[in-house]
């Protein structure tokens, strides 16, 4: 049963298994308020299935996880979302026929019934948040532009702009940088060092340079089970770690 | 007033095109058709309803849906059960084993109205059964389809099934719906004769009427936070869901929303044509509602209007001369039209219209939704056939359908 905690995310004994393969094997993880996590492993390793457990995309085998104490095992993916958990997906999913502005204000936490989208109001305070927010992704100057014509690294902005509208406690990012450009990397490192100021922030992530440049603390996965948890220094010194990484 | 202006019409553009559309249908085929093709124009028009329906739930919704006919024909004989009662008051049906009972059920011995057609003796019901009936059976469909997730090329079949099924329903029960015939011999409305020339006017007017009316509250919906939900929706399912909205409650209420507007066109045939019948629910009319919106422009609430009505003129001067060529030639217009102009109608104008001076002039920017449709790369048979194929769960996320 879930055991209450200061964390804001604890995830206990979390197991899914596919037909018999375990993705995520009895894992154990403690998120803190305001903590930015790294979580790096080889492909396969459960990284990606740990995120669709979390925001309920895959319902989970067995085991907890708790946000803010509550269970979230057993809550629609919109439950989930609306008690403070927003996800970004691997590839750029943004609304390629909305224009960026579009794309924001459909992402507003309001009006999110079938009558309240019907009703919605678009106010200046709406007004207020996208332009803070575009802001905040650099993408002020694209308001009106199609998110389709958008550059890859833009897409990406826009998709964790997306999610900012929504002002999750709690923001998980799958490869950010995935195909982007080293101006790119750094300035996305900027901008998750900028957003995790009053949300913790998962992110997973391949690239060894921009983890660097973000990470405080690194959890490992290896076959769904964590393999090591520390500083960077730390996880990259430990033999396990190196055997993985290295030893094929 | 602005909120009217912009919501309701939708802006400049919309404003225009509606009221165009609206002299077209209220001012010149009133002065220039006889009363025989003004009928046969306001039959066409309520099939209209049925492809503003298609707009929404296929065009914005992205949910394909192949059988609307179940939702005309609901509304359809709810309007026909009411005239029929009516037209077979004990006076006229005297010759009957049982005076008072439509003549269908008495030539199937029935000796008595059965239980679901007496509410039908109210008017008022009748007017409540042809918005609650459709909506509350799309409900049903939508619910038990939409939060399974079952979508794409399934939704399309179950839908398709159930025409069968209600069709199969209707020509089996013949005492209680009329088989195969349908309900016919309908004459009064309230004491009102429906089958006069003058009567047939009235109803061409406040058919055209009720169309325009319900052009304008799709415009709303569309125009809403909700129409653009739908749009993200169509492209990015998840990306909506896992934004904070239960996904299938949007998609159970343009369902619910598409049916109402379907059965309000088939109250309106029933009223102008004067009888109702299985013809008009099965698979073919269900298609063929489909074709008018994909001729129209899937994405256009007036272009469909325009596509129903090109589509039955082709169909009804045709079928006059070559009858049996004409179901090759509506299958070859889908295929040319899906190939060749994927946003039909609208999609034409929008390419064409902004060469002719006079339009430019006019100041008229394209209509957006259907601009941004021929933006977006993917916009070709391989969508048509993209909603057919695609299911929510089995597309990858983020993968361009």
């Amino acid at each position: 049963m879930t055991t209450t905690t200061d964390f804001l995310l604890a995830i206990e004994d979390l197991t899914v298994s596919f037909d018999g393969f375990k993705a995520v094997d009895s894992l154990t993880m403690y998120i803190d308020k305001n903590e930015l996590r790294v979580v790096i492993g080889p492909n396969g390793a459960g990284k990606t299935t740990l995120l669709d457990l979390i925001c309920g995309k895959t319902k989970s085998s067995s085991g907890s996880i708790s946000f803010k104490n509550k269970e979230m095992t057993k809550m629609a993916e919109h439950e989930i979302v609306r008690a403070g958990i927003g996800r970004k997906f691997q590839t750029p999913s943004i609304y390629e026929n909305l224009t960026v502005y579009q794309n924001l204000e459909v992402s507003y936490p309001e009006g999110r019934g079938v009558f309240g989208s019907l009703f919605f109001q678009t106010t200046d305070e709406v007004i207020k948040r996208v332009n803070e927010v575009a802001k905040e992704i650099q993408l002020e100057n694209f308001l009106d532009t199609e998110a389709a014509i958008l550059s890859h690294g833009q897409k990406q902005w826009l998709e964790i702009g997306m999610l900012l509208m929504q002002d999750p406690e709690l923001l998980m990012l799958d490869e950010p940088v995935a195909g982007m450009s080293a101006k790119e990397r750094d300035e996305t490192a900027e901008l998750l060092n900028r957003i995790c100021e009053n949300r913790s922030v998962i992110v997973i992530e391949h690239d060894m340079e921009f983890v660097k440049k973000i990470a405080r603390k690194v959890t490992v996965l290896h076959q769904g089970k964590i393999l090591a948890e520390g500083t960077m220094e730390k996880v990259q010194a430990d033999e396990k770690v190196i055997e993985v990484y290295l030893g094929h | 007033m602005n909120f009217v202006y912009e919501r309701f019409l939708g802006g400049k553009n919309g404003a225009v095109a509606i009221a165009i559309l609206a002299i077209l249908i209220l001012v010149i085929f009133p002065l220039f058709l006889d009363a025989f093709r003004l009928n046969l124009v306001g039959k066409y028009l309520t099939f209209a309803f049925a492809a503003v329906s298609l707009v929404l739930l296929w065009g914005y919704g992205g949910i394909l849906s192949l059988g609307q006919g179940v939702f005309f024909g609901l509304g359809g004989y709810a309007m026909a059960m009411f005239l029929k009662l009516e037209a077979s008051d004990p006076e006229s049906t005297k010759i009957q084993t049982t005076p008072g009972i439509p003549d269908f059920m008495d030539w199937n011995q029935l000796y008595e109205l059965p239980w679901f057609w007496i509410p039908f003796e109210s008017f008022t019901f009748t007017l409540l059964a042809i918005i609650l009936v459709p909506s509350i059976f799309a409900f049903i469909i939508g619910y038990s389809m939409f939060k399974r997730r079952v979508g794409g090329v399934y939704f399309a079949i179950i839908t398709q099934v159930i025409a069968v099924i209600l069709t199969v329903l209707i020509v089996g029960q013949q005492g209680y719906t009329g088989g195969i015939n349908g309900i016919t011999d309908l004459k009064t409305l309230n004491g009102w004769d429906i089958r006069t020339d003058s009567a047939k006017l009235t109803l061409y007017f406040i058919n055209a009427l009720l169309l325009l009316g319900v052009i304008m509250l799709s415009k709303f919906i569309l125009t809403s936070k909700f129409g653009q939900l739908l749009l993200a929706m169509k492209d990015k399912e998840d990306r909506v869901r896992f934004s904070g909205y239960d996904v299938s409650n949007f998609k159970i209420f343009v369902f619910c929303v598409s049916a109402v507007i379907a059965a309000i066109g088939g109250a309106m045939f029933t009223l102008q044509v004067g009888f109702m019948s299985p013809s008009f629910v099965g698979i073919v009319p269900s298609i063929e509602m489909v074709i008018f919106a994909a001729v129209g422009g899937r994405m256009s609430l007036i272009g469909v209007v325009y596509g129903t009505l090109l589509v039955n003129f082709g169909k009804t001067g045709f079928s006059e001369t070559f009858p049996e060529l004409w179901l090759f030639l509506m299958g070859g217009l889908f295929i040319a039209v899906v190939m060749f102009f994927p946003n039909g109608l609208a999609g034409i104008w929008n390419k064409y219209a902004p060469k002719f001076k006079f339009i430019r002039r006019m100041n008229l920017t394209p209509d957006k939704a259907v601009l941004d449709a021929q933006i977006a790369p993917a916009v070709s048979i391989a969508e048509v056939t993209s909603d057919l194929v695609s299911t929510s769960d089995e597309k990858p996320e983020g993968a361009k359908s």
